[in-house]
């Protein structure tokens, strides 16, 4: 176990370090990485000073350690347009992203699972059907014309839910379902096919010839292996969710890391671009890091690799 | 032990309907069968036959496309055809067990042995779990397995094929049914484990009186193991009798053949025979006997007409028009 | 007679009208097809088909309704935007937009991820080794937000977006071809090409190419539909294609505008159009991948 372990942490490092090279050399990529990186408006003085600071008269890999320094030390620089140093931004807005990937992850999970398994255990039924419909619409329509058009609905027509900002629970349930509906689809998928598959196979047929009770067949003996592909799924969603969230979050202009990004690029403010590119992709890394070794913990045959 | 017998097939066929209702497949067809308290039968035959279908259609547990049309099943003189779906459940495991070919498969990863050795214990005799656990464990050193406190907290994947195919089988007696169907058991078992297993195996029935079928493309176990032994070809049964009779004096063309491939020591390559032709499709039967395409001994009664049950001997019965004469010629 | 379980119920209308329009495996999906059909029919024929100019318009006539609502008129069937141009027109010009952008960017991604997952698979060895790394590092970045940092650093334009969602996207090829590859690798004609002096090279583009091609046109059609929905993000949020230029996902960011107002057909053709489309590729997709190979179901 340990082994497996440290072994899933050094491929995390190694992740993270290209991750970091790659955005090093995106953000160089045009030649004058000063262009990006310095406030709109600044005089030559302020360029002159910035290549000097950025050490970009040295060589790449100089530089590239200095990134890397400054990153390990938490320092992205400074927003532009917010003035505070830009980790500081981003962690404030951490939290309510969290918040909003959370409660659509639960409503996913609520949604999707259960709907997964009816469909698989009366395959061919009424309930699947619809679930396929459901799963086929979900799956096809963008997040955030999900969010306009409840919007349009519970905002505009029925003037039930506020349609912007944080701060109370009616403020999070149109956000979470817009953001949800689409992962919603997708674990109902895949519980359903995980769960078909399950019940195709011997331990499930062996479980029925011991006379257990259906009620415990499908509950205990295939639920459990049924579900472990849908939780990995979730896990590597979770932190998708916090990234893509973007246009969730801009749509309800809720204050989250996703917003932070739009207003990013909407007022060119590249060091909370880069710095939510970076936090972002780690973070990714890190959960998925996370999620594998759960999944060893749900499920003893990994445990015991080599 | 009474007269009645434990297990009684009468005319049993199940189909199995495809193609939204367009094809129908026989894959057990018209099949009859008798087996008493503490017996062995043994039912042969290649694969497709129709010898699983048989096993799952006696439990009942035959998947959504497949139909018991006809005949009757009678078990320990109840009618399982009679019985509602939660009557047949309560008989599954406890009255009638059954062990799968490939033990792997059949054990659930994600729990322990001896949660899954208690559990048709729990769930039949709903005892407490302490009591389980302890049945759990006598029933692990009945099947000879070692270190049974240690194995019981452990998981499938740690163990060898052998000692899992012993679980499935300590499972499948943890209820004292009166009949244990084994389906391909040793399949999947490497040759020098086999004769273990089945030595244990024939130890249990003796020490519990169970009647046994045992299920299996191999002649060789057929001859060791079994007292009666029926011979399944296409959905059908085409002979049926006792062991010593049907090894020395087949009727059936197709008896004949398998029991003359059997390879022995001493003689000569010259003796391999291989049955001509290939195994029938189910889908598209030929007419009148469905073994005609194959049989060296056809006449033409065997295109036209599917030859139904003859009485050889008392116990012996087969089905063919022409009927082999006398015992297995030696060159 | 069945003395079994009873067969699972028949949901009657719903699955019938399922099996026409999505498919079996027999069928043909034609609503897909059409659906495809129509739009890449609209993508070429835009300029006969529109009634307006898509980029200019009319503003004593802004906010206008569709026809069928008072205050609309049938010169404007579903409506005008907030400076008045048809909204009929702008999701007409918008299909070629969108087909553009999404045929381009999926073969941009394919066709550079088949070539480097066929690389990695055959060749192994430190080749795949850096191939794999950068895939997995590159995947670790989700893809809108990798597009959207591509897009802050060189600028928003129809060209880039396609290069920026190709570059986004190709890993999800690498991986899948090399895996295909891999298994290839052990089959009989491959070693037999092997045996026979066949240069790597002559092998990879004869025999693994071939191949691979199925896996790679399945993905194709599936990432479609993902490359279309990033494209109208990053259009609505302002990194994608640069307004005046009607794509679908700029006419629901201008579309926001007027949503508090009411105007709800700015925000609902375009979605439903988006949705068309890529419900369109998905089913066609889930077809492909059935009918062409039905191993690839971890796709």
């Amino acid at each position: 176990m340990r082994r497996f372990i440290f072994r899933r942490l050094g491929y995390a490092v190694i992740s993270l370090f290209l991750l970091s090279v790659t955005i090093f050399l995106l953000v160089r990529v045009t030649g004058d990485p000063t262009v990006l990186l310095v406030e709109p408006g600044a005089s030559r003085a302020d360029i002159e000073a910035l290549r000097t600071e950025l050490g970009l008269d040295r060589s790449l890999a100089v530089q590239y350690l200095g990134f890397v320094r400054d990153v390990l030390r938490g320092d992205f620089g400074r927003s532009f347009y917010y003035r505070t140093p830009v980790l500081e931004l981003y962690l404030s807005r951490l939290p309510n992203s969290l918040i909003l990937a959370l409660t659509a992850m639960a409503f996913s999970l609520i949604l999707g699972i259960p709907t997964g398994i009816l469909a698989a255990v009366r395959v061919g039924g009424w309930w699947d059907s619809a679930g396929k419909v459901f799963s086929l619409l979900g799956l096809s329509m963008p997040s955030f014309w999900t969010g306009l058009l409840m919007i349009l609905f519970f905002s505009v027509y029925l003037g039930w839910l506020p349609s912007s900002g944080a701060g109370s629970i009616l403020h999070v349930l149109m956000p979470a379902f817009a953001l949800g509906w689409y992962f919603a689809a997708a674990h109902m998928r895949l519980t359903r096919s995980s769960m078909l598959e399950v019940l195709g196979s011997e331990y499930v047929k062996l479980a029925r010839l011991k006379g257990l009770p259906e009620a415990l067949v499908i509950g205990k003996h295939a639920f459990k292996n049924a579900l472990i592909p849908v939780l990995t799924l979730a896990g590597i969603n979770l932190v998708l969710m916090i990234n893509v969230a973007v246009v969730v979050e801009t749509v309800f202009a809720w204050p989250g890391v996703g917003r932070l990004l739009y207003e990013g690029i909407a007022f060119r403010d590249f060091p909370v671009v880069q710095a939510s590119v970076v936090l972002g992709g780690s973070m990714n890394v890190v959960v998925n890091v996370v999620v594998d070794i759960l999944y060893a913990v749900i499920d003893p045959r990994i445990r015991y690799e080599r | 032990m009474s007269d009645r017998p434990l297990l009684e097939l009468d005319k049993l066929s199940t189909h199995y309907v495809t193609g939204r209702g367009t094809r129908t497949v026989k894959a057990v067809d018209e099949v009859s069968l008798t087996l008493r308290a503490g017996e062995t039968l043994g039912i042969v035959g290649e694969s497709g036959s129709g010898k699983t279908t048989l096993a799952l259609s006696i439990l009942r547990l035959l998947p959504t496309a497949a139909h018991i049309v006809s005949g009757s099943m009678h078990f320990e003189g109840e009618d399982l055809l009679a019985k509602s779906p939660g009557e047949m459940r309560r008989m599954r495991g406890k009255r009638i067990a059954m062990i799968l070919q490939d033990p792997m498969a059949s054990l659930n990863p994600l729990f322990t042995v001896g949660d899954q050795v208690a559990e048709p214990v729990r769930v039949h005799e709903n005892v407490s779990r302490r009591s389980a656990r302890e049945r759990a464990g006598s029933l692990l050193r009945s099947v000879k397995i070692p270190a049974v406190t240690q194995r019981l907290k452990e998981y499938p994947h740690q163990m060898s094929g052998g000692m899992r195919q012993r679980i499935v089988g300590a499972i499948a007696i943890s209820c004292e049914p009166g009949l244990l169907i084994a389906d391909e058991p040793t399949t999947s078992l490497d040759v020098t484990i086999q004769a273990q297993y089945l030595k244990l195996l024939r130890e249990i029935q003796r020490e519990r009186g169970l009647a046994l079928i045992f299920i299996t493309h191999n002649l060789g176990i057929v001859a060791h193991m079994c007292d009666s032994v029926a011979v399944m070809y296409a959905g059908r049964v085409v002979e049926s009798g006792p062991v010593r009779r049907i090894f020395n004096a087949p009727a059936h063309p197709y008896t004949r053949a398998l029991v003359e491939s059997i390879p022995r020591l001493g003689e000569g390559p010259e003796r391999l025979t291989a049955i001509d032709g290939h195994p029938p499709d189910l889908i598209s039967l030929p007419a009148g006997c469905a073994f005609h395409p194959r049989c060296p001994q056809v006449i033409d009664r065997c295109r036209i007409e599917a030859p139904d049950v003859v009485e050889v001997e008392p116990d012996h019965r087969a089905r063919c028009w022409v009927m082999a004469p006398g015992p297995r010629s030696r060159s | 007679m069945s003395v079994n379980a009873p067969a699972p119920s028949r949901a009657g209308g719903l699955t019938v009208a399922w099996r026409m329009a999505a498919f079996r495996t027999e069928g043909v999906p034609m609503v897909p097809i059409a659906i495809l059909v129509v739009l890449a029919f609209l993508a070429v024929f835009a300029e006969f088909v529109a009634p307006h100019n898509p980029e200019v318009g009319t503003l004593s006539l802004r906010f206008r309704p569709p026809a069928w609502i008072t205050g609309g008129t049938t010169e404007y069937l579903l409506g005008t935007d907030h400076i008045g141009r048809d909204v009929l027109s702008r999701l007409i010009f918008g299909a070629r937009v969108s087909m553009l952008v999404g045929f381009l960017a999926v073969l941009f991604a394919g066709f550079v991820g088949t070539v480097l997952g066929i690389l990695a698979g055959y060749m192994g060895g430190w080749v795949d080794q850096v191939i794999m790394r950068v895939t997995d590092a590159w995947l670790a970045l989700p893809a809108l937000m990798f597009a959207i940092f591509l897009a802050a650093i060189v600028g928003p334009s129809e060209f880039n977006i396609v290069i920026i969602l190709g570059l986004v996207y190709w890993t999800r090829y690498a991986r899948v071809v090399r895996g295909e590859v891999l298994s290839l690798k052990e089959r009989d004609f491959v070693r037999l090409a092997i045996v026979a002096g066949c240069s790597k090279w002559t092998i990879m583009r004869r025999h693994i190419l071939p191949n691979v091609l199925n896996t790679a046109i399945v993905l194709a059609t599936l990432m479609l539909g993902v490359v279309i929905v990033t494209e109208a993000a990053l259009s609505f949020l302002g990194v994608g294609v640069p307004p005046p230029k009607p794509a679908w996902g700029l006419m629901l960011a201008d579309g926001k505008k007027g949503l508090m107002a009411g105007y709800w057909w700015l925000t609902v053709f375009p979605g439903v159009c988006i949705v068309l489309m890529v419900l369109a590729a998905n089913l066609l997709g889930d077809w492909l991948r059935v009918k062409l190979d039905p191993q690839l179901r971890q796709l």
